[in-house]
């Protein structure tokens, strides 16, 4: 059972503990912040994501803005498909979802320790080679590339690999193999997923959740190299992206 | 021989009843129609600025880009899928693109189908486009619409191909129907009321189309009427849009004007909230009404006479019951509080709440299953959101909870059961 921490210095990371409903919450005084305006997104996400019967619901606290931001507009306009989020999400405005991405981007909340993995050596050595090598024969980059060296995402538009369960990591990928999960195009990410086996989604699933968050888990500030191709989601800002100024943009209303 | 003549006889007969039937119903169909006298596209030669910025206006005020716009897809370019009883409706491209929008349409052309209800090419629409509303708009306003809807981006998309079953998807079925259930009409003031009254009639009654959520519809889709508001279950998606009129639903005669025009325009009011499709309402149309306008509307809203209820109501559950009121204490005190009631502009009260003890309880379901925010508006660009409860809270859970919450703190309303949680959870697309 966990209890309400109204007084807690980092006030905004409490409210995300406090305000599970999975939980029982007690009365407390009413307080016009950010946090008491998304207890609709904290019932479900909470502080670490959690696990219910219809699929596990991601972390998103400490995820960069930019990112957020796309993933709300991405489920608002339907291009990933869920339907609680679809909507509740459907009357908001740009704005708002912006404030939104903001808002949990900047909660520093520790991490879970991973996970212990089950893979076999050859499966093992098979992953860590993909994501940290890629496989330039098939035109598969390796995840850090866009991920970060340390995996913990580049701000502001790609989110860290790490801290994630398997489950959640393995329906991500399938999704987007399957068109089930989009992004703004060019969809990137569609690309790779599709350019990787089944058993390789697995098993880099879960080879990231067996490791470890760094000490420092903040999102690295800029791409260490050019993207190997273009990706809709990262374009839109311009900040960080040394992308061309053709590639596709956001949507807008 | 005479079995020979007889058949003859009856079979001429027969043939004339099917002629004469099929006449009326052609010519019902088509009644009180104009002529379509130019076929040249585009919008009338003055159009200006102003007229096109009214144009801008009346269709938000109307919410035409609701329905005329897919999710995540281009304004106005049509392909959102209306679920219907009888299969979907997608809506049309409004943008001036020659081959697949209006583009080759005339001002002509958009009367007839918004006054009409007949497309460019003579075909009758599905009465899903709320044509039984619209006829009563005027021509200024629609030419202004139209003027507004010629000068946007041109986006090629073509009309997806309607989803109705047999033999709903053919145009005998919608003469039928227009026979039945549609005649042309318009506005006309009532001299024994006020201009804002009347303002107000002509919105509800036409561009609004407050009724076509908001009165029951028949077996075959039709309400009894424009003016009629005494509220209505809204196929498949399974929202109750209460009664306007109704001091027990929805009915505003008792509130200060202020108060409505603040609903219309922000999705808040001290009375209550809007939700589900109501949200959707005033964050793509009603909030950007004038003032005046969004006035005029309650002025009208606020004459509706209130319909004669008798007390026949199921009795209130026995007592709110210690399983709900455990649960309530669990889920809910953190924001509505121990004694319901809430917190004022972010948290709605409960207590004496009457989306909470009116009849239909199939809105408190699909919002305690569902959770949900008000729309952003220029008048509340911030809303408060409520958190879904359909992986945390079983069938018969938010039943108890739903019975102690309409039988609490002076609320005295029959309790829910599992089942009516269930049908409604079935109905929801979890």
């Amino acid at each position: 059972m966990r209890s309400r921490r109204r007084h807690a210095a980092a006030g905004a990371a409490a409210a995300v503990l406090a305000c599970s409903v999975a939980a029982p919450i007690e009365a407390a005084p009413f307080e016009d912040t950010m946090a008491q305006r998304v207890l609709a997104c904290t019932g479900c996400h909470g502080r670490q994501g959690r696990a219910a019967p219809d699929g596990f619901y991601p972390r998103i606290a400490g995820k960069p803005a930019g990112y957020l931001y796309n993933q709300l507009l991405n489920f608002r306009d339907a291009r990933r498909h869920y339907a609680l989020m679809n909507g509740l999400l459907a009357p908001l405005d740009d704005a708002y979802l912006r404030e939104i991405a903001a808002h949990f981007a900047s909660l520093e909340i520790p991490y879970p320790p991973p996970a212990a993995t089950a893979l076999g050596d050859a499966e093992r050595a098979s992953a860590a080679r993909l994501v940290t090598e890629g496989d330039a024969k098939r035109h598969v980059p390796p995840c850090i590339a866009c991920h970060g060296k340390a995996m913990t995402g580049t701000a502001p538009f790609v989110p860290g690999l790490l801290g994630l369960p398997r489950d959640y990591l393995n329906a991500q990928l399938g999704a987007w193999r399957e068109d089930k999960r989009r992004a703004q195009s060019p969809d990137c990410m569609s690309r790779v997923a599709k350019a990787i086996a089944p058993e390789e989604i697995s098993a880099i699933s879960a080879w990231l959740a067996a490791q470890p968050v760094p000490a420092d888990a903040r999102a690295a500030s800029t791409f260490a190299a050019p993207l190997p191709f273009e990706c809709g989601g990262v374009a839109n800002a311009g900040t960080a992206s040394p992308l061309s100024p053709g590639a596709a943009s956001g949507p807008t209303r | 021989m005479r079995l020979g003549r007889a058949a003859l006889v009856a079979g001429l007969c027969a043939l004339v009843v099917v002629v004469v039937l099929g006449g009326l119903v052609a010519w019902l169909s088509v009644r009180g129609e104009d002529e379509v006298r130019s076929r040249a596209a585009g919008a009338l030669p003055v159009a200006d600025a102003a007229q096109v910025a009214r144009g801008e206006y009346l269709a938000r005020a109307g919410d035409c880009g609701g329905c005329h716009t897919e999710r995540g897809g281009s304004a106005f370019a049509g392909g959102r899928a209306i679920e219907t009883p009888f299969g979907n409706v997608y809506s049309s491209n409004l943008t001036p693109d020659a081959k697949t929008g209006l583009g080759a349409w005339s001002p002509d052309d958009f009367w007839r189908a918004l006054h009409h209800g007949r497309s460019r090419d003579g075909r009758f629409l599905y009465p899903v486009f709320p044509y039984p509303n619209y006829t009563r708009v005027d021509r200024s306003d629609a030419d202004a619409m139209f003027a507004y809807l010629q000068g946007l981006p041109a986006v090629v998309r073509p009309n997806r191909t309607q989803a109705l079953g047999f033999p709903f998807d053919t145009q005998v079925a919608l003469a039928v129907w227009r026979a039945l259930y549609f005649r042309p009409a318009a506005h006309h003031d009532d001299p024994a009321r006020s201009a804002e009254w009347n303002r107000g009639a002509y919105l509800v009654e036409g561009l609004g189309h407050c009724n076509a959520c908001h009165s029951a519809r028949n077996a075959l889709g039709a309400t009894s009427g424009t003016l009629d508001l005494q509220g209505g279950l809204i196929p498949v998606q399974n929202w109750y849009a209460p009664s306007l009129a109704s001091p027990r639903e929805a009915g505003v005669a008792g509130w200060p004007p202020t108060e409505i025009v603040r609903l219309l325009k922000t999705g808040v009011a001290k009375q209550g909230f809007v939700m589900g499709p109501m949200s959707e309402v005033v964050g793509k149309g009603a909030q950007y009404l004038s003032d005046a306008d969004a006035a005029a509307m309650a002025a009208y809203l606020q004459s509706l006479p209130a319909p004669r209820e008798s007390d026949d109501r199921a009795p209130a559950a026995r007592s709110p019951g210690e399983r709900g009121a455990k649960l309530y204490h669990d889920h809910c005190t953190a924001c509505h509080g121990e004694a319901g009631r809430g917190v004022p502009g972010a948290y709605p009260a409960l207590a004496g709440s009457r989306a909470v003890t009116m009849r239909s309880t199939t809105n408190l379901v699909h919002i305690v299953l569902e959770g949900g925010f008000p729309p952003t508006t220029a008048g509340n660009p911030r809303p408060f959101g409520m958190p879904p409860f359909a992986n945390v809270l079983h069938d018969h859970e938010v039943a108890d909870l739903l019975s102690f919450v309409r039988a609490s703190w002076g609320n005295s309303a029959p309790s829910v059961s599992a089942l009516d949680v269930g049908r409604a959870r079935n109905g929801s697309d979890r």
